[in-house]
């Protein structure tokens, strides 16, 4: 008996299409941004169900985030800028972040065309900490917002990383009559704070 | 909750009857939303009504998707709702086109890049291989469905797993794999929302993005009173969303075994992407320390770069959202953790054979066919007794079992929507039109259709009778009565009124005012 593999592509070979099909590299399409990248990354997100945390004239954004952090159940940070009362690095399976009410993460970049985030494996640390939690808080440096998804894959990420993925606002379902309800099984909320990435030292 | 005026999408709604109220969350600034599965125009099922369920399954016999949809469209509250909001999903996808000038280059692209891809499938197969067991994941490859539920029975098997969670997959539906698992003791949850209602009601999914899109918030709330013991009165979507949110999450931090599929496998990298609105992708893959992931031979593309290109597409045409919520990319197991891919032909390289049918294997299972076909919309998708419905179903179904699927080509206006819709222009309608003549040709035609087929073969044969039955069939539809017109054989009268015969045919009036003294 022949193993699949080989019959498989043996099958394959056989019934090849004829004629001339060469490769195709797409070009890059210009995305234009009339009121400026951030804008129209705010815009994306808000229309995908996500939030942003805006800027009060008394408080930083960090001091902002950190009082209402104030008033959440287990808070678990992937950041040096957030302190949470869960420690990652002591995680020991996956589904122990299911009591977690808010998770704090860094994004390695912004997508204005949709409004999404990317993150891997390294920023999350624990995989499953940005669908377990209840809500999910997001830093994005403004300067780190690239202008569409072709953009955003050409990242060296999506070559070397474990697991990469773009979060575009909060896990969302419309699968009764189409009525729009956020936290299908993921986050219930998504928020980005902008903030600038701290320099390496 | 917001009370908005009828009418905030802004367009004439096919069935007034079902306009609602909006009833979904709301964005930061307190705007209804639409994106996801989201409706764009408030909608609402109002009526209670039993839910028609799909055509009827005999075994390998033939199915009978006109039976199957006269019974959806007696149900007239769940027909009007249902046609309501796939023709919503439609207005939404334009929405969404009218925002990208590159729209039409883009589907040119995907097109080729797919046809680039699957004539040299093999080579992408190979690549994606090496790099996949360069990556430290587990390649299996199995030639069916069988092969495939086997194998992966032995993975679990190996890991003790007696629990799998797992995500939406088209071709886990194809491959029967949750009877399979459900005869071999393995208990399998579902994590999709609609993929859960269905698994609970023990039907197949009715649509390839939105599985439960037939039922109305009646009919799930009958579902989980009888499953989840919740309140049957109760039909408010939060609340049926949250009983299953919360029935679900136990399973899946208890689960042993993570299950999904694949949108798109990059050869380049080794790695496989997964879209899904609820995260439950990756919280299959993510929790357990197991991920096994099914993936049709087709799902190839090259490079990293042509996702840009299909990312692009693949949600806008689904649903007429920008992206998917998560957009997820597995490529190397977890520290400590397994992963499996599973690579499953089932019939794909025999279609690949087919000179009229392989471009059918561009398909990246978005959906937009089934929201923009009359008849799909109409019938609802488990009419079809297929793994997938609509008219991409038409067009595939009968590669699986031609004598079973063939009345599926003839669920067709063949008004080539479906065709101009499709974000990588398969000619659908075309390939609907050529599986005819197939069937035809293998006297696979459903009986009344044959002998109207006999009849109409020697009168189209004929020119002379062609033009003598014209004039006077057009004699008959004006001065036969209704009950003749509309009689059972008359298949094409069924639901439909016949036009008003022209006064004179075309032959007779070239003759009588410019063809004197020409043959006619």
């Amino acid at each position: 008996m022949t193993c699949a593999r080989d019959s498989i592509l043996e099958a394959v070979r056989r019934n090849r299409p004829r004629g001339e099909y060469p490769p195709i590299s797409p070009p890059r399409f210009s995305l234009p941004e009339p009121q400026g990248r951030q804008a129209k990354f705010i815009g994306s997100l808000k229309l995908m169900g996500g939030t942003v945390l805006e800027a009060s004239t008394e408080q930083t954004l960090l001091e902002t985030l950190e009082e209402r952090l104030k008033q959440a159940g287990h808070v678990c940070s992937a950041v040096p800028e957030i302190v949470g009362d869960r420690n990652l690095a002591a995680v020991k399976s996956p589904a122990e972040l299911a009591d977690v009410d808010v998770a704090v993460v860094r994004a390695i970049l912004g997508v204005a065309e949709t409004g999404s985030v990317l993150f891997t494996e390294r920023e999350l640390r624990i995989n499953t900490v940005a669908y377990l939690a209840q809500h999910l808080v997001v830093l994005l440096d403004p300067t780190e917002i690239v202008d569409g998804l072709q953009a955003a894959y050409d990242h060296p990420v999506f070559k070397t990383a474990a697991y990469a993925v773009f979060h575009t606002g909060p896990s969302a379902t419309g699968d009764i009559e189409g009525v729009l309800i956020h936290g299908a099984q993921g986050v219930r909320s998504l928020t980005v704070v902008f903030q600038p990435r701290p320099a390496v030292g | 909750m917001t009370e908005l005026p009828i009418g905030r999408g802004g367009r004439q709604l096919l069935h007034p009857e079902v306009a609602g109220r909006y009833e979904g969350d709301l964005s930061q600034d307190g705007a209804p939303l639409s994106h996801a599965e989201g409706l764009s125009q408030p909608l609402r099922a109002k009526i209670r009504e039993p839910q028609p369920r799909g055509a009827r399954q005999r075994g390998r016999r033939r199915v009978d998707h006109a039976e199957a949809a006269k019974r959806f469209i007696a149900a007239t509250e769940h027909e009007k709702f249902h046609d309501e909001r796939l023709w919503d999903m439609r207005q939404k996808r334009d929405q969404q086109r009218d925002t990208i000038p590159e729209w039409e280059v883009l589907r040119d692209l995907a097109s080729q890049i797919k046809e680039h891809t699957l004539a040299h499938l093999d080579t992408y197969l190979e690549q994606f291989e090496a790099a996949a067991l360069a990556n430290g994941a587990h390649v299996h490859w199995a030639r069916d469905a069988a092969e495939h539920n086997c194998i992966v029975h032995g993975i679990l098997a190996d890991n003790g797993a007696k629990t799998l969670i797992k995500s939406k997959s088209m071709l886990t539906d194809e491959c029967g794999f949750r009877e399979y698992m459900a005869a071999v003791g393995v208990e399998v949850i579902e994590t999709d929302l609609g993929e859960r209602i269905q698994q609970l009601d023990d039907e197949g999914p009715s649509n390839i993005v939105a599985p439960a899109i037939h039922k109305t918030r009646d009919d799930v709330a009958e579902v989980f009173a009888r499953v989840y013991g919740s309140d049957p009165d109760n039909d408010d979507p939060h609340y049926l969303a949250h009983e299953q949110r919360v029935a679900t999450r136990p399973l899946i931090l208890a689960a042993d075994a993570g299950m999904t599929g694949c949108n798109f496998a990059v050869a380049e990298t080794g790695g496989i992407t997964v879209c899904t609105n609820e995260g439950n992708a990756d919280l299959s893959a993510n929790t357990p320390k197991l991920h096994i992931a099914s993936v049709g031979i087709e799902k190839l593309i090259p490079k990293v770069q042509h996702l840009g290109v299909f990312i692009r597409l693949l949600s806008r045409s689904a649903l007429g959202s920008p992206i998917t919520q998560y957009t997820s990319h597995f490529r190397k197991p977890r520290d400590g953790a397994e992963m499996h891919i599973v690579l499953v032909d089932n019939g794909r390289s025999a279609r690949l054979g087919m000179e009229e049918f392989w471009t059918s294997l561009k398909c990246i299972r978005c959906g937009a066919c089934m929201a923009t076909c009359p008849v799909y919309r109409r019938s609802g998708g488990l009419s079809y007794g297929a793994t997938y419905p609509g008219p991409i179903g038409a067009i595939i179904d009968p590669t699986f079992d031609r004598h079973k699927y063939s009345s599926l080509p003839f669920a067709s206006t063949l008004n080539g929507s479906c065709t101009n819709v499709c974000p990588v222009k398969i000619n659908i309608h075309e390939q609907i039109f050529a599986w005819r003549k197939v069937m035809a040709e293998t006297h696979e035609l459903p009986m009344v259709k044959s002998g109207l087929m006999k009849a109409a073969g020697m009168l189209l044969s004929s020119p002379a009778a062609y033009r003598a039955a014209i004039s006077a069939s057009d004699v008959a539809l004006r001065t036969l009565p209704h009950f003749v017109i509309y009689n059972p054989l008359n298949t094409w009268a069924e639901g439909r009124a016949m036009p008003p015969a022209p006064a004179r045919t075309f032959h007779s009036w070239w003759a009588a005012n410019r063809g004197k003294g020409e043959k006619t």
